[in-house]
Order: C-alpha cells, then structure tokens, then sequence
C-alpha cells in the first residue's frame, strides 16, 4: 500500500502529518508531503487510513497495491 | 540605501473615499429564518444551531432581504462548493455589512490575503505560510504556556471567574502582539478593534468608518515605529517583503497586519471559551479528559467541529442561479463553516459532542484556497491553553449558566463566561 498527496488538493491543514507522522511531513510553507516513497510499512495501514479519512481537502490518495 | 518613506505619508491621504455602495440597515426579530435571516438578532447568537438545523432540512439555502440581500447555505455540500468557486464568488467582502467595497477593489481586497481573489490571492498569502507552519509556531508553545499558567496564577483566592474574560482572549491576543511586535500592554485597544470590526456591522456607516480609521492609526504608528528600528518580527517582515520585485504597497502592509491581528484573537478565543464552556456543562467529558490528556487532540479537533467560531462571506460576481437560488450580482454569501460542520449527511451523530470522534474531516479553518493560515497557530494555542486549565483547574463548572453570553455575528463565542472553579 502506498500513500500520495494530490497538490492540487492540498492546502495544507496538516491533519495528516499531525496524525501520522511517521508517513506524512511538512514543507516549508505548510503543505504536506509524504515520507520517502510514500510505502506504507506493515502495521501501517490505519495510520494510513485514519490521514486519508481526516483530510479536509480529500487530498490524500491510498493506492493498493497487487 | 535608500530610505525607505512609503509609511512617512498617511497612505490614506489624498485617497478618495471609496464609492462602494450603501444599503439600508435592518435589524429587530427575524420573521421567517427562511427568507429573513440575520446573524446579528440575538436568537442567533444565543443558540444557532437549531436555526441551521431547521433550514438544512426544509430549505437549505435561506435568502433575507437584509444587508442589501443575502444567502445563507446550510449542507456542507453547498458551503464547500461556494468556498471551491472562487470564478463566481468573491473575497472582496467577507464580513456581510451594508456597505459594499467597488468593484475594482478586486483581487487585492482591503485586507490581503482573506479579501484577495485569484491570481493575485496566492502570492499574498504564500507571503505568510512560512511564518505559520506547525514547525514556526511550535516555537511559540513554550511562551504561550507560561502565559496560560500567569493568568491562572492570576485566579488565586477566586470563586468564579469570567473564563472569557480573564482567559481565552488574552492568549491570542499575546501571542499575536509577540509575532507583529507590538507592546503586550496594548491589548485591551485589540479588544476593540475586533470588536468594531466583527460585531458592529450594523452601526452607521460613519462610525464605521471612524472606527477602522482607528486601527489603522494605531497600525501606522506601529510601522512608522518599525521602520526607524527594525526587529525580527511579522511587521519588519511585511516591510521589507517584496512582491513582483517591488516593495508591498504600504495598504497591503496595513492591511494584512489589520487582518492577523483581527483575525488572530476572536477567532482563537471564541475556540477557547466554547471548549471550556462545553467541558464546564459536561462533567464526564471533562473527568475524562482530566484522566486521559492524551485525548485532548482528539476532543479538541471535536470543539472545532462541534462550535466553529468563524462563518465567512462572499458577494456573488454576476448574476447566477446556484442550485435553486437566484442569486444577483452583489449579493452576499455566508458561508457557514459551522453548518456544513453538523450536517448529518457528513458527519455521523452530527448534533451530538463525541470527543473521540475519530473520523472528523471538519472544515473549521476553512476550505480551498484560503484555508486559516493561522490554523497551526489556533491549534497550539487551543491545545495549551485547555492543557494548562486541564492541569491546573481540573474541577469546574458554569456559575451561572444564563449569565453566559456569545458575540453576534461571523465569529461566534462566548464572551462573558462564569465558572466556579473554588
Ligand atoms: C480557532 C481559531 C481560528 C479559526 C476557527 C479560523 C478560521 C478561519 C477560516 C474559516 C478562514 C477562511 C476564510 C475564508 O474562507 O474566507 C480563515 C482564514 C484566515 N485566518 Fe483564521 N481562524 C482561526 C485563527 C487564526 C489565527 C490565530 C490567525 C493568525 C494569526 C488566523 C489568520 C487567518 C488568515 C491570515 C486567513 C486568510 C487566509 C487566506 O485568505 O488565504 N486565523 N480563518
Ligand atoms: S491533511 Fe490534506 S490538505 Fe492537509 S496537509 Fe495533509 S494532505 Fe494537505
């Protein structure tokens, strides 16, 4: 499983690098971004999960993986 | 190097007054909620969720003939798109009043970046995000902390007191003093500024003006103050900010400097006082945040939810028929971040506080392109200010419950609130 962030989307509330920070980060300017590759490790999925559904701008895309 | 005389002339002078237009002001009971609302009638102020409640389900879209004509969308499906369509709804107004700025004030606006419309919205704001990301503001915590526990230390020996009063506003109201670089003991003219601006919108439009006329005294006096000695704070900042090459216009630095300091301590107090208050009436939310501190995140993003402080407007660009209404060029738009926020086709048990609620995609601080730049800020500020009353005040309720009393208007809190606290 695999976490992007649509920057067309994001304006940068934070509700995911405030939730889970070990996948989401911040820019310089407040925008958040993903960490590394964007790979969710294992036991990582409801951190996924809980960004994706607290995300006010329905930014954050959950791509699973074959 | 040149000196820098943007700010040695009033920049007000020599303006002319700008056209705009008037419309009658209408105030007393509200006939009909559907077709009659007003914000500013004190039903509202008490309790306005019944009334969004009502017209959600039998309207949505209220429309009154006040303010020169306005609409009041209650589904968050409506208050989201109208915030998403910056090609048919303006910022050029964002405080429904009867006076209408000209048009050509468009996309700068008054009070750059809330007032500004695209293109020119995004590189005034991209002008203060850095200043305000979690990271920023994070240094400010351990301030805000030792402040929140001076004005506890205040308390001592008290009974009651006003939680409004000798609390919520004076944290935002430090905080922000701090970033612009103002004197603390400037604050209680702070409280009057905000409140000439948000709740008297119905006053004559002459005193209105006068009473902006006085803000932006002040805020002159404060930059002509700093450009003689520069500091490492938000008003040397937007000083020496530049744009497209070239200084900022000496309105946009009163403007946006007028904007953060309004718009930085109503809304954070309002936040402040309406979580306090709703822990003060419910004592197991409160026990339990009492024994579980680790919670409050949670709960907190619930107040937000539950009781957001702040509605903003629009006007409408051309003539339109939006999703059954028939809206006029120039009518306004309230856009009610906190009826979208207990609609029941969003949020599950919408009417109800539920402090660990964990889906909660609220739209408090706004959505789309002008989402709070302030919202890392409020969000530490709201998190110390109950961690530090938590701790320190773990047992309290309301004194007095009818003598608490809430603003009128776009941003709505309590503003006199009693708690036994002895
Ligand atoms: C709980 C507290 C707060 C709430 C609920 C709140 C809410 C909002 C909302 C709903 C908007 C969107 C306006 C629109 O769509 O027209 C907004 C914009 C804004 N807020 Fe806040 N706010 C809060 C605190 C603050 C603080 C502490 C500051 C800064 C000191 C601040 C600065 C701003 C600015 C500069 C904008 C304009 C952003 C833009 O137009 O791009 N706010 N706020
Ligand atoms: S929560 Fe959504 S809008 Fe906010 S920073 Fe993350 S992706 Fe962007």
């Amino acid at each position: 499983m695999k976490v992007q962030i649509d920057p067309a989307r994001c304006q940068g509330h934070g509700r995911c690098y405030d939730l889970s920070p070990d996948l989401f980060t911040e820019d310089d300017e407040g925008y958040g971004q993903v960490v590394g590759d964007g790979v969710v490790p294992p036991g990582g999925e409801r951190a996924a999960r809980v960004a994706v559904s607290n995300c006010p701008e329905k930014a954050i895309v959950l791509v699973e993986e074959a | 190097m040149s000196v820098d005389d943007r700010f040695v002339r009033d920049f007000r002078e020599g303006q002319e007054e700008p056209l705009g237009t008037r419309s009658e002001i209408i105030t007393g009971p509200v006939s009909d909620w559907a077709s009659d609302f007003s914000h500013l009638e004190p039903e509202w102020a008490a309790d306005p969720y019944p009334i969004q409640d009502e017209l959600r389900a039998r309207c949505p879209i209220a429309h009154t003939e006040r303010f020169g004509g306005g609409w009041l969308p209650t589904r968050y499906e409506d208050v989201a798109a109208i915030a998403y369509d910056t090609e048919h709804f303006s910022s050029r107004a964002i405080i429904m009043s009867n006076y209408r700025p000209p048009r050509d004030i468009a996309p700068v606006g008054a009070v750059p970046p809330i007032s500004s419309d695209p293109p020119f919205h995004h590189d005034a704001r991209k002008l203060l995000l850095p200043a305000f990301t979690k990271k920023e503001v994070a240094k400010r915590e351990e301030a805000a902390r030792a402040f929140c526990h001076s004005l506890i230390d205040g308390f001592e020996g008290a009974e009651i007191v006003d939680a409004a009063r000798d609390y919520a506003q004076h944290i935002p109201m430090r905080v922000i003093s701090d970033m612009l670089g103002f004197p603390p003991e400037d604050g209680p003219r702070f409280r009057e500024f905000v409140e000439h601006a948000l709740e008297g919108v119905n006053l004559p439009p002459e005193q209105r003006v006068a009473n902006m006329g006085e803000l932006f005294d002040y805020l002159l006096e404060q930059i002509r103050d700093h450009v003689a000695s520069p500091r490492d704070d938000l008003t040397t900042y937007l000083i020496e900010a530049e744009l497209y090459g070239r200084k900022l216009e000496p309105s946009h630095v009163a403007g946006t400097m007028a904007l953060l300091l309004i718009a930085g301590i109503d809304t954070t107090w309002s936040a402040i006082g309406a979580s306090l208050w709703h822990l003060a009436k419910t004592p197991a939310d409160r026990e339990r945040l009492v024994a579980e501190p680790g919670l409050l995140p949670t709960a907190m993003e619930e107040f937000l939810r539950a009781y957001a402080p702040v509605t903003m407007a629009r006007l409408v660009k051309e003539d339109i028929h939006w999703r059954g209404a028939d809206m006029k060029a120039d009518d306004w738009v309230l856009v009610s971040f906190p009826a979208a926020n207990r609609d029941p086709a969003q949020f599950d048990r919408a009417d109800e506080v539920i402090i660990d609620r964990e889906i909660n995609r609220h739209a408090a601080f706004g959505l789309g392109i002008h989402r709070c730049v302030g919202s890392h800020l409020a969000r530490m500020e709201l998190r110390v200010a109950l961690e530090v009353w938590l701790e320190r005040v773990p047992v309290f309720g309301l004194a007095d419950p009818s003598a608490v009393t809430w603003a009128p208007g776009q941003v709505r809190g309590p503003r006199t609130l009693p708690l036994r606290i002895g």
